[in-house]
């Protein structure tokens, strides 16, 4: 059973939400005594996701969860969108593909660096991303 | 229906004028550090007058009407100026509110027979003069967010400098998160200053950066290979063990590019291709 202690819902409108957000992501996780390491990791996740909102869905919004699992206690993020969706979720998750001249890296990247990785996407209903990476 | 207020008005302009510059200066908020009693006087004078010019329309629900172009762009121009030196939103609002009730107050002495008439003109004013201050604030908020964006592009252009540290060798401290309109000012200035020196190494120093992500990484191998096409190389220094871990994490290609944990290791390894060496001077017998 999973258990959220803390949560927070964020707007993404312009790049300047982007430096804010990852400004209260790092609060949240040095705030449970997140190691440097898994701070950089998760960080750098919500930096690709987020961008993608921007970039694809131009707005939408984060939200930033403490939660603990039986022994374990990380933090859950869910980034969520009302934007084109994506057609072929496998495929955007394969290395280098971008439909956007990008590296093409952020989503498998994203999903490299967290513990866990969840994609719900329909097209023309937008897509919601969920990621937690625990404390260790 | 009639226009009483503006009968009022052109008629008893001084006492308005006078209340309502009382009104200000007796309130507490008044900055006087910041404007002269004189400079406020001439300012009020300027808005009462075209403020009743207006209203002589009959019109008192649509400013967006030509009648009120002059009262607006008074307005606009006083907020701005305003939030330039430095006043606070309330205090630029309490400014055309206070007008109200000097407004009202003559309303009160010149209408005392007629209540009807009395509270309908100080319905009708009071919702014109509300929009107008609304009118003020935005403004207020459009002056301070040019603040904000000229100091926004005045620190691009001061974070990112290229300092040439030795001959041949140029450096670039980049501080803080990498866009495209930031790497776009770095690539400009850093081309430029290859060309100016005539530099074969550049350091990329990428430590004060809090996030790479592809994005970042995207940038960093543009400006990169921009450099190498114009015939000099690039080291990319600064790079922290986390970061260093994410970046393989995330999947993102660096082969190609020279990087160095730090400035020191990234100047030692330029002093060697440009075959110099930096010894201890030998200490005098």
């Amino acid at each position: 059973m999973m258990i959220s202690l803390n949560k927070e819902t964020l707007k993404i409108v312009s790049e300047q939400d982007v430096v804010l957000f990852r400004q209260r992501l790092k609060e949240y996780a040095s705030k449970i005594g997140m190691s440097l390491l898994n701070q950089t990791k998760l960080i750098t996740a919500s930096s690709e996701l987020v961008r993608n909102i921007l970039v694809y869905a131009r707005q939408g919004e984060v939200i930033i969860e403490v939660v603990t699992d039986r022994l374990q206690t990380g933090v859950r993020v869910t980034f969520k969108d009302q934007g084109p969706g994506i057609a072929d979720i496998p495929k955007a998750m394969q290395d280098g593909f971008s439909t956007n001249k990008s590296l093409g890296l952020g989503l498998p990247g994203a999903k490299r660096l967290v513990n866990y990785f969840d994609i719900q996407s329909t097209p023309g209903n937008g897509t919601t991303v969920t990621i937690i990476r625990w404390k260790r | 229906m009639a226009n009483k207020t503006s009968e009022v008005l052109s008629k008893r302009k001084n006492d308005v004028l006078e209340a309502w510059i009382k009104n200000q200066i007796q309130d507490p908020t008044l900055r006087e550090d910041l404007m002269s009693n004189d400079e406020l006087h001439t300012q009020s004078d300027e808005l009462l007058n075209s403020f009743i010019q207006a209203v002589r329309s009959g019109n008192y629900s649509d400013i967006s009407t030509q009648e009120y172009y002059p009262v607006i762009e008074i307005l606009n121009s006083l907020s701005i100026t305003r939030a330039y030196a430095g006043f606070t939103p309330r205090e630029t609002a309490v400014y055309v509110l206070s007008l109200k009730k000097a407004i009202v107050q003559v309303l009160q002495d010149e209408l005392k027979a007629d209540q009807n008439t009395l509270i309908e003109e100080i319905i009708r004013i009071s919702d014109l003069l509300d929009s107008l201050s609304l009118v003020t604030l935005e403004a207020f908020i459009k002056g301070r967010e040019e603040v904000i964006l000229r100091q926004t592009s005045e620190i691009n252009e001061i974070s990112t400098p290229v300092i040439r540290v030795w001959e041949g060798i140029l450096a670039l401290p980049i501080i803080g998160t990498l866009d495209s309109e930031r790497t776009q000012i770095i690539m400009e200035n850093l081309l430029q200053e290859i060309v100016n020196t005539g530099s074969s190494i550049a350091i990329l120093d990428i430590s004060g950066v809090p996030t790479v992500d592809t994005l970042v990484a995207q940038h960093l191998i543009k400006t990169v290979n921009a450099t190498r096409l114009m015939g000099a190389e690039c080291i990319i220094s600064g790079i922290r063990p986390e970061i260093a871990q994410t970046i393989v994490h995330l999947g993102i290609d660096l082969t190609g590019v020279q990087t160095k944990s730090s400035m020191a290791s990234a100047l030692r390894s330029a002093f060697t291709k440009q075959q110099m060496v930096v010894t201890k001077a030998k200490a005098k017998q």
